[in-house]
């Protein structure tokens, strides 16, 4: 194996965690304050065509990156509108956000299946883009890694680093201590939420505009699923995410090798190994439960109701 | 202007009794603004999805047909979420149920009659529980989400069952189509009065269901947990025991309702054999708000709203997904309105000052 084939790899692997980051980032930040949102599927999904959609027609796939952003946004606010004013049951609300947001999908990009798109290129910076090895990929992905690095950053930054996001934790710990301080648990809460779908959104703009690039029904394949599961595998850090995405990623590219390289076991079983890593994964995490109680949100997936 | 929720001296009645037919009507009028927005009349479009199922013969017989596996598996998960345990995988143990009982088809292609049948349901059972014992036993022994278990579970379910159907069992004198064998007529479930017998057993284990949750022990058990899970361990219920029953009777219920539709209107196993029953089960668990005789009316709106996209698709050349839509924003108002039973709504507009004191506190804290 050369130098090229292994950028390549690296890139590949890069490419694959992706989505899965970005879902799991923007998740991260809605069970800090509380809230288990299992819609990020659903919002994933709909990110992926409305982005394919605005950026096929309008001929500028930034324009399908941003409309992705605005379409899980909406998604979410759904989402946030039902669980936190309505105060239903967070589990099954997210349910039923992503059996909506599938079928939403396949609804609105029912003209546009398998159509090539266009995607978006890979930067390149003369002199360290060429750099063997390293070189494509630290200076050389596409935009939004850069963008996904930068949230990620800045999440960590903004939970453990400023008051705001004390007071997002505070939220996610203890609602009834942080609504008797004065805060506004539901409006946080909602905003957390915003946050996740945005992520979700982008995270499906990527799949449908860089990975792709093209949209088909149910392209996500439960990758809003593996998002929340890394959010549990990272136990609600940040960096631990970052990690867990790229493991998973690599998981994801090494199945697809194997299968091209023709190895002597059905493909449907090398397909399976994601969501088998997952379960194995959850297992291992769960599994120790100091690691668990240290990060786990206190109120993770309970509705408030402020008394009045 | 906000939404505030203030609760009830009193859950209402009323609402209790009806909050499953005003979300109902609130979904069909959100369904008939989409219908606007793709360019369909809504009068139409709601006329072709939710009225024109009911006025023919073939589609009444067919909406019995989608209706008893959302019926068996809906009971079942509503036993879990009444356990307060989240079985979201039924979609992959309806289809470990189709695969178990298809086993004896290809291995015994010439075996028939009652024991086969019979052991084929069995083998059904054995196979939904089995997919269902999984996350059930990860979540009591190592605490692991059983939400997210249960589901990827579902996704490696689909995949073993499209290797099974396009490798091993294929059809050897089937054009290479990836189905296992037709099963020989002795291997499928008889018709009673014109309606496949596994309507009926559906509707017995609802009323089953029904009766175990109200009169027996394990119900009480089940529900007390659920409610208050201190309760229950001061009564000295165990709760770990409780996830594996709920899990076990669902899964067992989601193989029954596998092995009976490709015993039934399948008769052979395929790469797929579900429309998405095992999703579609837990919006039926809800809209009958957990009640297995509710669960039977529910079964039959769903099932209508399956018909429904289809006919819509055929009709307005709108995806039949438009179903999908339309059961995750019921399942939403379902939601919605249960909270009503218990809080009224009040519409606020704050005064400006208290706006900004609560947008002060909730930026940078009230110190």
């Amino acid at each position: 194996m050369g130098l090229n084939e292994i950028t390549g790899i690296l890139l590949a692997i890069v490419t694959a965690s992706m989505p899965l980051l970005l879902a799991a980032i923007g998740e991260l930040v809605a069970e800090r304050a509380g809230v288990l949102n299992l819609g990020v599927e659903g919002m994933m999904a709909v990110g992926a065509v409305v982005g394919f959609i605005a950026g096929y027609d309008t001929g500028m796939p930034v324009v399908g990156v941003i409309a992705a952003v605005v379409a899980g946004v909406a998604m979410a606010a759904v989402f946030g509108f039902f669980t936190l004013v309505f105060v239903t049951n967070q589990v099954a609300s997210g349910l039923a956000t992503t059996i909506m947001g599938l079928g939403l999908s396949a609804l609105i990009g029912d003209k546009y299946v398998s159509i090539p798109g266009l995607g978006l290129s890979r930067i390149h910076i003369p002199g360290l883009t060429d750099i063997p090895l390293v070189g494509p990929v630290i200076f050389g992905e596409d935009p939004l890694v850069y963008v996904a690095i930068a949230l990620c950053v800045g999440v960590s930054w903004f939970l453990f680093r400023t008051r705001a996001g004390l007071v997002l934790r505070a939220v996610g710990d203890n609602h009834g201590s942080a609504h008797a301080l004065g805060y506004d648990v539901i409006r946080v809460r909602f905003l957390a939420v915003l946050f996740g779908g945005l992520c979700a959104g982008l995270a499906g703009a990527y799949l449908s505009i860089v990975y792709t690039p093209q949209w088909t029904p149910s392209m996500t394949a439960g990758r809003g699923w593996i998002a929340l599961a890394l959010v549990v595998f990272g136990t609600w850090l940040p960096l631990r995410v970052v990690i867990g995405a790229l493991l998973f990623g690599a998981v994801g590219i090494l199945q697809l090798n194997a299968q091209a390289y023709g190895i002597a076991v059905p493909s449907q079983f090398l397909t399976m190994l994601p969501y088998i890593a997952t379960v194995v994964v959850l297992v291992i995490i769960s599994g120790n439960r100091m690691l668990m109680r240290s990060n786990t949100p206190a109120c993770l997936g309970q509705s408030f109701v402020p008394d009045r | 202007m906000a939404i505030e929720l203030v609760r009830r001296a009193e859950r209402s009645t009323l609402l209790s009794l009806t909050s499953p037919l005003i979300a109902l009507a609130l979904a069909l009028v959100v369904g008939g603004v989409i219908f606007g927005l793709i360019g369909v009349n809504p009068g139409k479009g709601l006329y072709t999805y939710f009225v024109q199922p009911l006025t023919a013969a073939w589609s009444i017989k067919d909406l019995i047909v989608k209706m008893t596996p959302l019926l068996l598996i809906g009971v079942g998960l509503a036993i879990c979420y009444l356990a307060n345990t989240w079985n979201i995988g039924a979609e992959g143990q309806f289809a470990l149920g189709g695969i178990f009982s298809a086993s004896i088809p290809v291995y015994f292609p010439h075996s028939g009659g009652p024991p086969v049948i019979i052991a084929m349901l069995l083998l059904g059972i054995v196979g939904g529980m089995a997919w269902a014992a999984i996350p059930a036993l990860l979540k009591v022994r190592f605490g692991t989400n059983e939400i997210l278990t249960s589901l990827m579970l579902v996704y490696v379910a689909q995949l073993l069952l499209d290797w099974v159907a396009r490798s091993p069992w294929r059809d050897p004198q089937g054009h290479n189509f990836p189905n296992s064998r037709p099963f020989s007529p002795d291997q499928l479930l008889p018709n009673v009065f014109g309606l496949r017998l596994n309507f009926y057993i559906a509707i017995v284990v609802a009323i089953a269901a029904w009766f175990m949750l109200k009169n027996m022990l394990t119900g009480f058990q089940i529900r007390v947990l659920g409610q208050a899970p201190r309760a229950g361990a001061f009564a000295g219920f165990s709760q770990k025991r409780m996830i594996v029953i709920a899990f076990l009777i669902s899964g067992a219920l989601a193989g029954l309702a596998g092995a009976s539709d490709v015993m039934g209107p399948l008769g052979q196993l395929k790469i797929s054999i579900s429309p998405g029953y095992g999703f579609t089960a837990i919006i039926v668990a809800f809209l009958g708000r957990l009640n297995p005789l509710g669960i039977i009316a529910a079964s039959f709106v769903l099932a209508l709203s399956l018909i429904g996209g289809q006919q819509v698709q055929i009709q307005f050349h709108v995806s039949s997904q438009f179903a999908n839509v339309f059961q995750g924003i019921l399942m939403l108002l379902v939601l919605a309105t249960d909270t009503l039973i218990f809080y009224r709504v009040r519409i606020v507009r704050r005064a400006p000052a208290a706006a900004a004191v609560a947008v002060a506190g909730g930026a940078h804290g009230a110190q």
